[in-house]
C-alpha cells in the first residue's frame, strides 16, 4: 500500500516537484504547485506522527536493500515532531508568499525561486527522515545550497555578501560533519545510524571516535549558529526577501539542532557525550554566552530584522542550555523550546513580511505610528513579541516554565536567575519596536498606507494564534516532546 | 618517528592540504581565492575517504579467479557524491562571487566592508 511509503515520498514529492516548477512560466502556476506539494507533505507528515506518537518507530528500506547496507529511512517520535513543524511552516509561508514573491524579487525570477524553496524544503525533511549518516550530509548540503541561493535573491546588495559568507561557513560546517562521518566508517564499517550506535561501544581506539564527536558538534553548531559560531546569521536573516526569513528562522536552526539531538543521543549515546566527554561542561557555557550576549546586541539594532536575527541566536542558546542539562527534563524543555520558538519566530518575521510589504522598510525609524496604520499587523507583533519574553497565556511561557524547572531540579538557581534577567533583556528590544509602533507620531511616508493585504495577514494570525493556543492547551508539545526525549535517552 | 610519518604518509597528506585549505579561507581577503581555499580543504577530505578504502595488495572489486583481496570501493562512491556537491557548492559561490562584483565593484573583503560601513 501507498502508506507505507510515506517517509520516503515525504522527501521525494518535493524533490520531484522542484524541477517542475522552475518549467512553468510566470509566477502563478509555480507558486500554486509549491504550495500544493507543501501542504501534501504536511498531511503525510501528520500521518507519519499519528503512527509513532506513543513511542513507535517506522523503518522504511530504499529499493529493498536490508538496513545497514541499504538506506534506511528511520522514523521515531522526534522525527516526525520536526517533520510536522518544518512542513507546517512551510505550508503557511508558501500561501502567504505570493504578493511577497511578487513584490520583493525579480519577475523573471518567480518560478526559479519557488524551486529553490522546494529543493530547501526537501533538503530539510530528508535530513529529519534519513536513518542513514551520509545521506544526511547529502541532505544538508542540498538545503543549504538552495537557502544561499534565496538569501542572494534579497534586493539589498548585502544580501550578496551575507550569503557568501553562510556559503563559505556553511561549507566549512558540513566539510566537518563529512570527515566525522568518515571516521566513524573507518571505525565501524558502517553508516546507518541505528547500526553505528550498536558498534561505536564496541571499537577498540577511542581516540578516532572522539575525533569524529568533535568534528560533528562543531560542524553542526556552525549550522545551528550557536556563539562563537554564530557570525553568518544575522545578515542572512536581516537582508534577505521577509519569505526566505520567515522560513529559514523558522525552521533550518530547528533542524540542525535536532541533528544534534541526533548525534548526542542516537549515534554517541548519553552516556559517552555527557558522561565521558562531559559536553555540558563546553555547552553550558556557550549557551550562556549565546543568550546574553546576543539579547544585549538585539537591543541596540537599528533594523528590526536584524534585531529579531539576533534574538533567535540567544534563543537558540536557551535550547542548548535545555541539552546542556544533562537531564531528561532538560533534554525536554529544549524540544518544547524548539517547537514553540519555531512558530514563535515565524509569526515574528511574518510580521515583518507584512510591515515591508507597505512600508518598504523595517528600520526602527521607519516604523514610528505604525500601530495606528497597520492595528492587526501591530496587534500580532505584540503578541508574537509577549510569546518571546514568554509571558504567560504565550507558548513562550511555557517553554521557560519547563527550562527553569529543569534548572531547579539541578539546583543551578543562579542559571534560573540569569534566564530570568535575559527575559528581561528580551522585554527591552520588543518594547522598542512597540515604542516606535503605538507611541511616535506616524512619519510622512505612513500616512495613507493601508493594511497589508487579507491573505498574509490571515497567515500571520494563524502562526500567532497557534502560539496563543500552544500556550494554553500545551498538552500536544509536552506529551511528544516527553515521549521523544524517552525514546532518545533509551 | 619517521616510520609513523611513512606508514601513514596519506594522512599527514590530508592534514596539511586540510590547513593549507583552512588558512587560505582564513586569511585571504580576495573573494575568488577564498573559494579555491574552500575547495582545497574539500579536496583533503575526499582524499581521507578514499585512501582509507585502500587495502594493501587490493583490486577493484572484481569476482573472477585469482582476485581475492579487493580494496573497499564504498568509500570511492561516497566521495563522487560529495565531488558533485563541492562542485555545486563552488558554482553558487563563484556566481554570487560575479554578482558582488557586478554590484559592488570589489571582490576584496576588507574593502566590501568599507563600502557596508559607509552605507549604514
Amino acid at each position: 500500500m501507498i502508506a507505507t511509503h510515506y517517509p520516503i515520498l515525504q522527501v521525494v514529492i518535493p524533490l520531484i516537484a522542484a524541477p517542475l516548477c522552475s518549467l512553468l512560466p510566470r509566477s502563478k502556476l509555480p507558486w500554486l504547485l509549491a504550495t500544493v506539494v507543501a501542504w501534501i507533505a504536511f498531511a503525510i507528515s501528520i500521518s507519519l506522527m499519528l503512527q509513532v506518537k506513543d513511542g513507535g518507530t517506522l523503518s522504511y528500506e530504499l529499493g529493498s536493500w536490508p538496513a545497514p547496507w541499504g538506506i534506511q529511512y528511520y522514523i521515531d517520535t522526534i522525527g516526525a515532531f520536526v517533520l510536522v513543524l518544518v512542513t507546517a511552516i512551510a505550508s503557511i509561508t508558501l500561501l502567504a508568499s505570493r504578493q511577497l514573491v511578487e513584490n520583493e524579487i525579480d519577475s523573471s525570477k518567480h518560478s526559479l525561486f519557488y524551486t529553490a524553496f522546494l529543493l530547501c524544503l526537501t533538503g530539510l525533511l530528508g535530513i529529519v527522515a534519513t536513518g542513514d549518516a551520509f545521506n544526511v550530509f547529502v541532505f544538508l548540503e542540498i538545503s543549504s545550497l538552495a537557502s544561499y541561493a534565496m538569501i542572494a535573491m534579497g534586493d539589498n546588495r548585502k544580501a550578496l555578501t551575507a550569503s557568501y559568507e553562510y556559503l563559505i561557513m556553511g561549507t566549512i560546517g558540513a566539510t566537518f560533519i563529512l570527515i566525522g562521518i568518515g571516521l566513524l566508517y573507518m571505525q565501524t564499517g558502517t553508516l546507518n545510524m541505528l547500526d553505528l550506535k550498536a558498534r561505536i561501544h564496541e571499537v577498540d581506539s577511542f581516540r578516532s571516535i572522539h575525533a569524529a564527536f568533535a568534528f560533528f558538534t562543531v560542524g553542526i553548531c556552525l549550522k545551528l549558529a550557536l556563539f562563537p559560531l554564530h557570525h553568518w546569521l544575522p545578515n542572512a536573516y536581516a537582508y534577505a526577501p521577509s519569505v526566505v526569513s520567515i522560513f529559514l528562522a523558522a525552521t533550518a536552526t530547528k533542524v540542525a539542532l535536532y541533528l544534534l539531538y541526533r548525534v548526542f543521543y542516537t549515534i554517541f549515546g548519553f552516556e559517552f557525550s555527557f558522561d565521558l566527554l562531559h559536553l555540558g561542561y563546553i555547552l553550558l557555557p556557550l549557551s550562556i554566552i549565546a543568550i546574553v550576549m546576543s539579547s544585549f546586541t538585539a537591543i541596540f539594532q537599528p533594523g528590526v530584522k536584524r534585531l529579531l536575527a539576533y534574538s533567535s541566536l540567544g534563543q537558540i542558546g536557551y535550547m542548548t542550555m535545555g541539552i546542556a542539562l544533562e537531564t531528561k527534563a532538560g533534554l525536554i524543555a529544549s524540544i518544547i523550546h524548539l517547537f514553540n520558538h519555531a512558530f514563535i519566530k515565524g509569526a515574528l518575521f511574518m510580521c515583518m513580511a507584512c510591515l515591508l510589504s507597505r512600508i518598504h522598510s523595517t528600520r526602527l525609524v521607519h516604523l514610528a505610528g505604525a500601530g495606528r496604520v497597520m492595528p492587526w499587523t501591530s496587534a500580532a507583533f505584540v503578541l508574537g513579541g509577549l510569546a518571546l519574553i514568554g509571558v504567560p497565556l504565550t507558548s513562550g511561557f511555557v517553554s521557560k516554565w519547563y527550562l527553569i524547572l529543569a534548572i531547579l531540579e539541578k539546583d543551578y538557581w543562579w542559571l534560573a536567575v540569569i534566564v530570568l534577567f535575559t527575559s528581561l533583556l528580551s522585554v527591552i528590544y520588543i518594547w522598542r519596536v512597540i515604542e516606535q509602533m503605538y507611541f511616535r507620531e506616524p512619519n510622512e511616508g505612513c500616512v495613507g498606507i493601508k493594511e497589508a493585504s487579507p491573505l498574509l495577514l490571515a497567515c500571520t494570525w494563524v502562526m500567532v494564534l497557534m502560539t496563543l493556543y500552544f500556550g494554553i492547551d500545551s498538552r500536544y508539545p509536552i506529551e511528544m516532546a516527553t515521549v521523544a526525549a524517552q525514546a532518545l535517552l533509551e | 618517528m619517521f616510520e609513523l610519518i611513512a606508514n601513514q604518509y596519506n594522512y599527514w597528506i590530508c592534514i596539511l592540504l586540510m590547513m593549507a585549505g583552512l588558512y587560505i579561507v582564513i586569511d585571504h581577503t580576495n573573494l575568488l581565492k577564498k573559494l579555491i581555499g574552500l575547495n582545497i580543504f574539500q579536496t583533503s577530505v575526499f582524499i581521507l575517504f578514499i585512501s582509507m578504502g585502500k587495502v594493501d595488495g587490493g583490486t577493484a572489486p572484481i569476482l573472477e579467479e585469482g582476485y581475492n583481496v579487493f580494496s573497499n570501493p564504498l568509500p570511492h562512491v561516497l566521495i563522487l557524491t560529495a565531488i558533485v556537491v563541492s562542485i555545486a557548492t563552488t558554482a553558487v559561490g563563484l556566481a554570487l562571487v560575479v554578482n558582488i562584483n557586478k554590484r559592488f565593484q570589489s571582490i576584496d573583503e576588507q574593502e566590501l566592508e568599507q563600502i557596508e560601513l559607509e552605507e549604514e
